[in-house]
């Protein structure tokens, strides 16, 4: 791959002036491969804590205890209406200074990376909507099924389980789509405690190669695609879970 | 049964139900404080129980330095509110071209507004903070200075913009049919159809995810810290610094501007909400 498009990008730089040097310098392009695949992988991780968490919380809120459903509502407010930057800062530089410190032999490490962090801080963001999202899927579940599961003798987690859940998250599907394309471009906000992703390594590359105007349009190509395919995946899995009866 | 609505006119009994106030939950404020104090008292704690010799407490460092917090925190605000003029301002203009009969305007639109919904904060923030110039060349001969806030308002404004382009659109064409064929047959003309008709009944529609992405925009500010604007988290952190970097004092700052931004947007976000039920139960 690199081979094949390293002399052309070279001949662009030397002849047109336009330095995308991750495509033709070894360094670079795995400087940028990485950052790539670190982006990915914070992005993944992160929306798979937040539909956890999510799915679990939106249980919680169908609890017949007021305290569970209030730690969770208090938990919703509490990161839905603060900025999800300070919330990166407080739990990377507020928690992680309480975290223990592991000995690298000679050194010392934190044993919660600023990746695990910024999953953590992320996934508990983007969730806190999510909660949100399901509890109005599961809301607008016709009560007649979880009745009819009940007199099955379905206990209360596999009536959620087999038959509310399914239900609920087709229902929510559009508004999770949404949630989900915002958390994987929040996710660029991991910069700020120096997660390796696509924006600090293109941030590094055209700090040291003065090239900024192109390393922008590559970083806004980057998210363009990235959040392209989740949307078009989740519109690929809404067609597919469609049940004839619900929805238009 | 209530008493129909009458179009354009404002109903000041109904716009004072939705004061905020009624709906605030106490506990929430009573929690945090409480997460507050906690961390503080464990802050002190730990500083005490390390030698004891530190020049002051974590509590009294923060009380030290709140109104400079608080300074940069009308930034915060000041910033917020001018971005959201700019964008509300562009948005409808955007949001009708997206409308536009001829496909020369309206392609262009649609992707400007689908660039920009579509990319993270951070890269447009980066964007116009790199590229735009520092100084304009006024034609009058004179130089406009670009300040580093002026820039990232600018820069925040172009995401909510797109945003709001698209609320535009999708009030105007939730719109039935009906209203601009009637608009019509009174020898409305196209603009006037719109300026008259269709607008006036959009706003209603718009108003709760136009508050919605105004707490968004809010949330959004404290970006600007990571290049330099001196706002409340650049200062808490300039602060933190001055104190003496010490690391028990991160928690108490940090939680405090969770907290001060926690009592701006949640009351905004439960206005919200109520306006949203109002209109819903009226429609």
């Amino acid at each position: 791959m690199f081979e094949l498009i390293a002399p052309i990008f070279q001949r662009l730089a030397d002849e047109t002036g336009w330095n995308f040097i991750i495509f033709y310098d070894r360094y670079e392009y795995d400087r940028f491969v990485t950052g790539i695949s670190i982006s990915l992988q914070l992005i993944l991780w992160s929306i798979l804590l937040s539909l956890v968490i999510g799915v679990l919380g939106a249980w919680v809120q169908t609890a017949r205890s007021a305290l569970l459903r209030g730690i969770v509502d208090g938990y919703i407010q509490l990161f839905r209406n603060t900025p999800p930057l300070i919330q990166l800062l407080f739990f990377y530089f507020g928690l992680g200074a309480f975290t223990p410190q592991v000995d690298m032999g000679g050194y010392y490490e934190p044993m919660i990376s600023s990746f695990t962090w910024a999953v953590l801080s992320l996934g508990i963001f983007g969730g806190a909507f999510n909660v949100e999202i399901f509890r109005s899927g599961i809301e607008a579940v016709p009560k007649a099924t979880a009745e009819a599961a009940e007199s099955l003798c379905f206990s209360s987690w596999q009536t959620y389980a087999y038959v509310t859940l399914p239900l609920a998250f087709r229902i929510s599907l559009p508004a999770l789509t949404n949630n989900l394309v915002s958390l994987a471009k929040t996710t660029s906000l991991a910069y700020v405690i120096s997660v390796p992703e696509m924006t600090y390594t293109l941030n590094q590359v055209w700090s040291d190669n003065i090239n900024v105007p192109e390393m922008m349009v590559v970083l806004f190509l980057f998210y363009v695609v990235v959040v392209s395919l989740i949307a078009a995946g989740l519109h690929v899995l809404e067609k597919r879970l469609a049940l004839p009866g619900y929805g238009r | 049964m209530k008493a129909p609505v009458k179009a354009f006119r404002i109903d000041v009994e109904a716009v004072s139900s939705f004061l905020p106030s009624r709906a605030l939950r106490g506990w929430h404020g009573i929690l945090l404080l409480a997460l507050l104090l906690t961390s503080l008292a464990i802050a002190t704690a730990h500083a005490q129980s390390g030698g004891g010799t530190g020049p002051q407490s974590p509590l009294a460092t923060l009380i030290e330095w709140i109104p400079f917090i608080l300074r940069g925190f009308l930034l915060n605000l000041g910033m917020s509110f001018l971005a959201m003029a700019i964008a509300t301002v562009l948005g409808i203009g955007l949001g009708l071209l997206q409308l536009s009969r001829t496909r020369f305007l309206s392609v262009p639109a649609w992707l400007v507004t689908h660039l920009f919904r579509n990319s993270p904060w951070l890269v447009i923030l980066f964007v116009v903070m790199l590229l735009v110039p520092f100084e304009l060349q006024l034609p009058g001969g004179g130089t406009f200075v670009m300040s580093d806030w002026l820039k990232a308002t600018f820069a925040f404004s172009l995401p909510v913009m797109a945003n709001l382009s698209e609320i535009v659109r999708g009030a105007i064409v939730s719109i039935p049919k009906g209203q601009w064929e009637s608009a019509e047959s009174l020898a409305f003309t196209h603009g006037q159809t719109l300026r008259w008709i269709i607008l006036p009944q959009c706003v209603k529609r718009a108003i709760p995810p136009w508050m919605n992405w105004y707490a968004l925009l809010a949330m959004a500010t404290p970006m600007a810290s990571i290049l330099g604007v001196r706002e409340a988290v650049g200062n808490a952190q300039a602060a933190m610094e001055a104190a003496g970097a010490r690391p028990e004092l991160l928690v108490p700052f940090y939680l405090f501007l969770l907290l001060l931004f926690f009592a701006y947007i949640y009351p905004i976000s439960i206005w919200t909400r109520m306006i949203e039920r109002k209109y819903a139960v009226e429609s």
